[in-house]
């Protein structure tokens, strides 16, 4: 389940970083759309933190620590809202490049979380 | 929002356009540094005491250009240029020293290898955000 999550998170993120990418470079803002995408890959960031602590919980154990596996998932669950809050103010194609820069930090943390957890 | 401004009476935005983005980057350096910075202190400070409080400088470095940035006006310019300057030199001092003598690090920092771990962007970021920094005179 985790790990499956962290795949699905990473690669939903990468999709997000294009799209919003595609805009940045069409010289677009973020657009209503993008706010759902961006609801979508924080709502999967949100479960994957629900699901480390519950497995956590149950027992199980990172093989980097619970300190560094647990400050990762509430990394990657704040990238996104964080850098899609930024592009509230910022209404032009520096936004969306802003958002699509979140969206690739959100995939290294996935990447950096699957060697975190089972390494 | 309001226009990057040359009137000397208004604080020079930092914030805007592509400042965004590097203000952005510059922030997830400095939670990124700042909490490795603090675990590595925490946790086992004695194993790599060198490569722990260079970590621990890097970190400051780029709060404190966070905080600039964000703050705006022709002080806070001028201070984030010379941080982005000291930057630099730290990535490509230590990135020397640890590509040179790799057994003075037996713990990485954000700045080993010219920040290879990090993509690269700790040699990225001050060459951008200086080029930003002289853009945005005010």
């Amino acid at each position: 389940m985790l790990d499956a999550l962290t795949v699905v998170v990473g690669v939903t993120a990468l999709a997000l970083a294009a799209w919003c990418g595609f805009a940045a470079y069409k010289d677009q803002p973020t657009k209503d759309w993008h706010f759902i995408g961006m609801a979508v890959v924080t709502v999967l960031a949100l479960a994957q933190l629900v699901v480390g602590i519950v497995r956590l919980a149950q027992g199980d154990e990172a093989s980097e620590g619970t300190a560094i596996f647990v400050s990762y998932l509430i990394g990657s669950a704040l990238a996104v809202p964080a850098a899609g809050f930024l592009s509230l103010a910022e209404r032009t194609r520096w936004g969306s490049a802003t958002v699509a820069a979140g969206a690739v930090v959100l995939a290294v943390l996935e990447v950096r979380l699957h060697d975190i957890w089972g390494g | 929002m309001a226009e990057p401004t040359t009137d000397a009476n208004r604080p020079t935005k930092l914030v805007a356009g592509p400042g965004l983005l590097l203000v952005w980057l510059y922030g997830v350096m400095s939670v990124g540094a700042v909490s490795r910075s603090v675990y590595q202190i925490l946790t086992d400070f004695g194993s790599a005491p060198l490569a722990h409080v260079l970590s621990a400088v890097a970190a400051v470095v780029y709060a404190f250009i966070t905080y600039t940035l964000v703050r705006g006006g022709e002080t806070a310019r001028k201070a984030a240029l010379v941080c982005c300057a000291a930057e630099l030199a730290g990535v490509l001092i230590v990135g020397t020293w640890t590509v040179l003598d790799p057994s003075a690090f037996p713990d990485s920092t954000v700045w080993s290898e010219y920040g290879m771990g990090y993509v690269f962007i700790p040699v990225l970021l001050p060459v951008t955000g200086m080029l930003w920094l002289r853009r945005a005179r005010g």
